[in-house]
């Protein structure tokens, strides 16, 4: 038998014994009717027997239960399709030592929030230290300098700025949608930095925000779409794995 | 000009430590304060500007969203500039008869069809007497909450016992934020913080009237404040105890959103000296005149502060940055009491962060805690529960938070952030909330009166510990006073000496919003703020 392809259950302190712990909140006050409504809830869930071990109300109106009991499915993992990511997240230790190593300077992000766009909620939560979900922004990684141009930057300035800084990532966060001004600003942006780069000096462009499609980078003209729910890690990780991937060690320079 | 303050030898506390090593850390953080309190007082922002208007009664937005008080300043910016301060062109506008009232000059201003102009002579003496008026009458309506505040609690009663609990509440929406705000005081809050917005800080402007729409936040706004407060004086009452609301003076409306808590009568506000600048890239010049004058509104409503030293140790380790927590206490200390906070106002803030692998992290985290209570005895301190080393094991988490609550019972903490143990993985549930606060309950009934026994070893090590960190401050002061330039604290923060985030003073958000103020810049509300203490 290999684990991780033939059919299991969960495991209490018996293989095959089926035991889970659930716990959840039902709105009405305890009594034996609420407990009986525990076992029901837990039953529909695939338990049986269930065991109501504690419950508690809150409040008037609200009761907690913590059950236990034993559920009559089968997992089968040999049926798990996962969809991998086409890079590996990084932890900011990682990701600096990644940098560090293949770089040997720091890596510049320039980051903005183009056109009328006053939103910078996007922007900020991926590149300031404040972070967004538990995860620190980009500023908080050692080998990333940032360069946070805030909001309604034009996209000339966009690019000069970017030049300036030896850019090599521009980020650009789009919140505003109204008559499809993200699409329209984002493809602005890529074919101005089209026309101010030569294909290899050009830098890396990722655009960002809650209404667009990660499967439009290439109409779009852009190298990355990321899209709700995107956190400064991921971001960063895959600043990495393009720009500072386990590259070949011997580069021109 | 060097004031000597004679504060009585502090007393000894638990750790013993040494009168003269405590008074050498408060003068070098005088010393590093002192230049930036200069040059605070040097400089205006539009931000104090405008709260100045909102303390004499312009409220509102035009149909875009636009504030009044933005408007007005705008223009008034434009015609006259910023460094006299526009209380002497608007007054005068008035007494001109540009506009019936505020309202109405700010309408006409942003329509471009006042001029104004700087008075002189008689004109800028009538101007003054009547922008002295309307601008006291909105600290008479503060002193006027803080009375009011200060009766509630005499008649419905205070919060019985410290630490008092602090919950969150943040749904964005200010009509959902209200009963749960509610159940929360029912389930035994004695302060409800209702979280803002993510970015609000970065706005240039205080949102108008009352908000349903937030991103893991709820906007601060005048309504949202007045709705607030009246829901839980309702609730105050029928529990018999005088629930605390809090919210957040920071970013870039720090006086204004001050002024509103003043005039709405919140009774905390976060409100760190630094917290901006390093955390959100505002500049540092902006931060520190907002700061000052938004303190001063603070200390004047009777309102604590809370400041926010634990967010150092959510992007460092919270052992070797332990010293920068007690600096940066230090630090906001100074810069409190300098705009008038007495000790009773001020919550500094620490947080329960160290790794829970690393050996001896409790005694660690004890020994930090107890240096705070020792170097403050009179302050409430805001203790905050772990968030960094929360991985989504809720069992273990659970754990972490009750620890953190027997460092909060042995420290004597004023004001205990709940942890919940699903940090890390959802907004709390009621039933994270309820556990959270058995916990609390457990902990405070077991061991709340364990301080009375403990005492640590003399050079035990929680005691040599406490000593090392304060110091590293000293260490850390010293260094920031050795910076050049005529405010060595600017340059300090300048090349990354906190966090990890270099802010030079002369880049960040909001900088073209500071004006220096010019030889004849007038202020009403900062005249009486001053005058006032």
């Amino acid at each position: 038998m290999t684990a991780g392809t033939s059919p299991i259950r969960p495991y209490g302190d018996t293989t095959g014994d089926g035991m889970v712990q659930l716990s959840f909140t039902l709105p009405m006050p305890h009594s034996k009717v609420a407990e009986g409504a525990a076992v029901q809830l837990a039953t529909k869930m695939g338990m049986d027997p269930a065991l109501v071990a504690h419950a508690k109300q809150m409040g008037e109106d609200y009761t907690f239960f913590v059950v236990y009991g034993r559920v009559n499915h089968v997992v089968d993992p040999g049926q798990v399709e996962i969809v991998e990511r086409d890079y590996p997240v990084l932890t900011p230790k990682e990701a600096n030592a990644a940098i560090k190593r293949s770089l040997r300077r720091r890596l510049v992000v320039v980051g903005a929030c183009i056109g009328t766009d006053a939103h910078t909620v996007g922007i900020d939560a991926i590149l300031n230290i404040k972070g967004f979900a538990g995860e620190k922004g980009l500023e908080y990684y050692r080998e990333l300098k940032v360069v946070n141009l805030g909001a309604q930057v034009s996209v000339p300035q966009l690019v000069e700025r970017a030049r300036e800084e030896g850019a090599d990532a521009v980020l650009v966060s789009q919140v505003v949608t109204q008559r499809d001004a993200h699409l329209l600003n984002t493809r602005e942006m890529s074919a101005a930095f089209r026309e101010a780069y030569s294909p290899e000096k050009r830098p890396l462009l990722i655009v960002g925000g809650p209404r667009f499609d990660e499967a439009t980078a290439g109409q779009l003209g852009v190298d990355r779409v990321f899209t709700r729910g995107t956190t400064p890690g991921d971001v960063a990780s895959y600043l990495v794995h393009r720009l500072a991937g386990p590259a070949p060690a011997r580069k021109a320079s | 000009m060097a004031r000597v303050t004679t504060r009585p030898a502090p007393a000894k506390g638990k750790l013993g430590l040494d009168p003269v090593t405590v008074r050498q850390a408060r003068s070098l953080a005088r010393k590093v304060g002192r230049p930036i309190v200069r040059m605070a007082q040097q400089h205006t922002t539009v931000s104090v500007e405008r709260a100045t208007l909102r303390l004499a009664g312009l409220e509102g937005a035009d149909a875009e969203g636009t504030p009044w008080v933005n408007r007005l300043v705008d223009v008034v910016r434009s015609d006259v500039g910023l460094e006299h301060g526009v209380a002497l062109p608007v007054w005068d506008a008035l007494r001109r008869a540009e506009g019936a009232d505020l309202r109405e000059l700010a309408e006409k201003a942003s329509a471009g069809s006042v001029t104004f102009r700087l008075p002189e002579g008689q004109d800028a003496k009538r101007a003054r007497t009547s922008a002295g008026k309307a601008v006291g009458a909105g600290i008479k309506r503060i002193d006027a909450r803080r009375k009011e505040r200060e009766r509630l609690m005499a008649r419905i009663g205070d919060a019985p016992t410290t630490p008092w609990i602090y919950l969150i509440v943040a749904t964005g929406d200010i009509y959902e934020d209200i009963p749960q705000a509610q159940a929360a005081a029912r389930e035994g809050a004695d302060v409800i913080a209702v979280i803002r917005s993510t970015g609000q800080s970065l706005l240039d402007f205080v949102p108008e009237g009352p908000t349903r729409e937030g991103f893991a936040g709820t906007y601060a706004t005048q309504e949202n404040f007045r709705l607030m407060r009246a829901a839980l004086d309702e609730t105050s009452k029928e529990l018999g105890r005088y629930v605390r609301l809090t919210n957040y003076a920071s970013g870039l409306c720090m006086p204004e959103i001050a002024a509103l808590a003043g005039l709405e009568r919140l009774d905390m506000m976060l409100n760190d000296s630094m917290y901006g600048i390093l955390f959100r890239d505002i500049n540092p010049v902006r931060t520190f005149v907002d700061q000052r004058f938004s303190r001063q509104i603070h200390a004047r409503a009777g309102i604590i502060i809370n400041t926010g030293e634990d967010n150092y140790l959510t992007t460092a380790d919270a052992v070797e940055a332990a010293h920068t927590v007690t600096t940066s206490q230090l630090l906001n200390e100074y810069f409190g009491k300098e705009a008038g906070l007495e000790d009773w106002q001020l919550g500094l803030g620490h947080a329960f962060e160290i790794d829970p692998d690393i050996p001896d992290s409790f005694r660690l985290e004890l020994a930090h805690a107890m240096l705070a209570r020792d170097l403050f005895p009179d302050a409430p301190l805001k203790w905050m529960p772990p968030t960094r080393h929360m991985t989504g094991d809720v069992f273990r988490g659970y754990l972490l938070d009750g620890f953190f609550n027997l460092v909060g019972a042995l420290t004597s903490q004023g004001i205990l952030l709940v942890g919940m143990m699903t940090e890390a993985v959802v907004t709390p549930w009621l039933s994270d909330r309820d556990l959270a606060l058995q916990n609390v309950r457990y902990v405070m009934n077991a061991a709340g009166n364990l301080r009375e026994d403990f005492r640590p070893e003399p050079d035990g090590f929680i005691a040599r510990r406490a000593r090392q960190v304060l110091a590293e401050t000293i260490e850390l002061l010293e260094q920031i006073a050795d910076e050049p330039g005529r405010a060595p604290l600017l340059e300090a923060i300048a090349d990354g000496t906190f966090g990890l985030m270099k802010r030079p003073a002369d880049q960040g958000r909001g900088l073209e919003g500071v004006a220096e103020k010019a030889r004849g810049y007038w202020n009403p509300a900062s005249e009486l703020l001053e005058a006032g203490r």
